[in-house]
């Protein structure tokens, strides 16, 4: 590879999306008007509603000596601003509403829960004479959001009621403040963010290979044949060129969503890991382009074949996942976008060190999905895509 | 100038581009059978033939774009299969058809290639200035591509082949869908190459076109090589008036007719 050579056609690359309105729209315009349009609609700016979810409650400890405990418990999650409750006399009246999306959470609060308590609090070093209760949670299976950030929450005031804040007596296991409490300040738009990244990149898919099928019909490809240039030349010249349009990308995605109240829980180091995370998937986006402009005849064609790689990557992995069906959520983990948008929600919105397992994990795969799809699609360009 | 079985006119030197036996088969269809040619250094080789000829198949496959069948072909002493890469770094290519970023300006077009072939950044600008203004572009060398004329789109096209400075050019029918002005402009400039030294091929059906410029023709029909000599050495062999009388004579047919 010669840097002469890469650097001219990155050129090329880039001077050609900026001033084809189509390919600048859907590289920058695109993730641009989409990040407005989501933070007008979802965000803080907007005047949209933080992220608040209707649980039901249904409190089978009535009566006896504990049933201040209850009624603790319940005041509590009464309290917390991100909850919108509602009583249920009895389980069957409460699931059939969250069967019907009525409510996103029903909490069941067991007839034993106060003596519970109050066995604890009687001997509290004494695990074996206690009597064990367990509060039942169901939620919606279809909503992600729900079930991503009502378990902590109630945890946490569950936690609050049964043991008190400020309890100094040492336990055996200690039980941290769940980060996910700060949920309390997000709004939805927050929660789409992280996916939006991921999103805007997935469309240079389609982006590629237009711009290798076009290329090609015009006799380009093959005039660049008749040059010193190599295939590792204009491969890696279409990598960087895209590299760059992503750093674009997640620049101009990350301003929009920060004018329109999005505030990550994430310093300099995270955003420069999210930076890479998705500088990363945009080679993945190069290799399924490559792909699809291998298969097809023609652009419209190579857009058609383009949206085979796009759907997928798009429904399982960004944002609109949180909408999805338990069974296509179970499959998220096939799609690398899901890896990217789970990185960033991580390092945005869980405060999560970029040096984090998860994070680095989530890149690790990322960088696997990105080698093999350039790869690949090197390879069946070269062989059924140059000419 | 020029010889009676297809050899050089300076057979001491040796061939810029030599063909033996070259064969070149798309599954049923043999596009180029059995092609015997030495070029010579410095020598302005006209490949004449209608459409389908097998002309443009010949200069891909000297280009290293197409595998021959069978047969060898060396251009400056490079094999075509085993070196291609040596091959590309002395010749330029002007495709028959015009093949040029529509979004970048001319200037842009004719440096993209020059950088391609890794040249001197102050030269390729001095090289890319002087090309432009030699096929009359100067005035919309800044000018994005998609805005030009079609004959303003060949001129790039020949601009982005010679940006370089190649030792050896392969023209592919360089002038087709050109005004008359525009032609003898770049019949002009083909000579000029020829003068300072460079080897061409120029294919084309244009007899006229053949007559003025070249040292030598080769008159391919049916991917066959039916004749070969100096334009007058063929006119004198027929008894023919111009190289379009010689075709008729050989084929029976009008070079328009196609193969």
């Amino acid at each position: 590879m010669k840097r002469q050579r890469v650097l001219a056609l990155s050129g090329k690359t880039l001077k050609t999306i900026v001033r084809q309105p189509a390919s600048l729209f859907m590289a920058i315009l695109f993730p641009l008007v989409l990040t407005f349009v989501f933070g007008a609609s979802f965000g803080g700016m907007g005047g949209g509603p933080e992220a608040t979810f209707k649980v039901g409650i249904v409190n089978l400890d009535q009566g006896g000596a504990g049933a201040r405990w209850p009624r603790a418990f319940m005041g509590n999650l009464s309290s917390a601003k991100v909850l919108d409750l509602s009583t249920y006399p009895d389980n069957s009246t409460g699931q059939e509403d969250l069967s019907k999306g009525d409510i996103q959470g029903l909490i069941v609060i067991p007839p034993n829960f106060g003596e519970a308590c109050d066995s604890f609090w009687k001997d509290p070093d004494t695990p074996g004479s206690w009597v064990n209760a367990t509060v039942e949670l169901y939620l919606d299976s279809g909503s992600m959001l729900a079930s991503q950030a009502i378990p902590p929450i109630i945890q946490d005031l569950l936690i609050s009621v049964v043991y008190g804040r400020q309890r100094s007596v040492p336990r055996p296991v200690r039980l941290g403040l769940p980060s996910l409490v700060e949920a309390r300040r997000l709004t939805t738009y927050d929660y789409f963010v992280p996916g939006l990244f991921a999103f805007a990149t997935i469309f240079l898919i389609m982006i590629v290979a237009q711009s290798f099928t076009l290329d090609r019909q015009r006799g380009l490809l093959r005039r660049i044949r008749t040059t010193p240039a190599t295939p590792s030349d204009v491969i890696g010249a279409e990598a960087l060129s895209y590299m760059v349009v992503a750093a674009m990308q997640v620049g101009v995605v990350f301003a929009v969503a920060f004018a329109m109240g999005f505030r990550p829980a994430a310093g300099f180091p995270s955003i420069a890991m999210a930076f890479i995370i998705v500088l990363v998937f945009a080679l993945c986006a190069v290799g399924f382009g490559l792909m699809s402009a291998s298969l097809a005849k023609d652009p419209g064609a190579a857009t058609g074949i383009a949206f085979v790689f796009i759907l997928p990557l798009m429904f399982l992995g960004t944002f609109v996942g949180f909408a999805m069906s338990a069974a296509m959520r179970a499959v998220q983990w096939l799609v690398p976008s899901w890896y990217v948008t789970d990185a960033l929600t991580h390092l945005f919105l869980r405060g999560v060190k970029p040096t984090s397992l998860s994070v680095l994990t989530d890149l690790v795969i990322v960088c696997a999905w990105s080698a093999g799809a350039l790869g690949i699609g090197a390879v069946l360009f070269g062989k059924y895509g140059k000419d | 100038m020029g010889g009676k079985h297809g050899k050089s006119p300076f057979p001491l030197v040796e061939p810029a581009i030599s063909v033996h036996k070259l064969v070149k088969k798309f599954e049923d269809v043999t596009a180029v059978d059995g092609v015997d040619i030495d070029i010579a250094p410095g020598e302005l080789f006209g490949l004449l033939g209608p459409n389908g000829a097998g002309k443009t198949t010949m200069l891909n496959i000297l280009a290293g774009l197409l595998e021959p069948t069978s047969g060898s072909a060396t251009v400056g002493g490079f094999d075509v299969r085993r070196n291609v890469a040596n091959v590309r770094e002395l010749i330029g290519v002007c495709p028959q058809d015009t093949a040029v970023y529509d979004y970048l300006t001319g200037r842009e077009n004719v440096e993209l290639f020059g950088d391609l072939h890794c040249i001197d950044k102050a030269k390729l600008r001095a090289n890319a200035k002087v090309l432009l203004e030699k096929v009359g572009l100067s005035d919309d060398a800044d000018r994005r591509v998609g805005t030009y004329s079609g004959g303003m789109r060949r001129r790039v096209n020949l601009a982005m082949a010679l940006v370089h400075d190649p030792d050896i050019l392969f023209l592919d029918e360089p002038t087709v869908a050109m005004d008359p002005q525009s032609r003898h402009a770049v019949w002009d400039f083909i000579r000029e190459l020829r003068d300072r030294g460079k080897t061409l091929i120029l294919t084309t059906h244009h007899m006229e076109e053949a007559e003025v410029l070249c040292d030598r023709v080769g008159v391919i029909d049916h991917g066959r090589l039916i004749a070969l000599g100096s334009p007058d050495e063929l006119k004198a062999k027929f008894g023919a008036r111009d190289l379009e009388e010689v075709f008729i004579k050989i084929t029976g047919r009008s070079i328009r007719e196609g193969a």
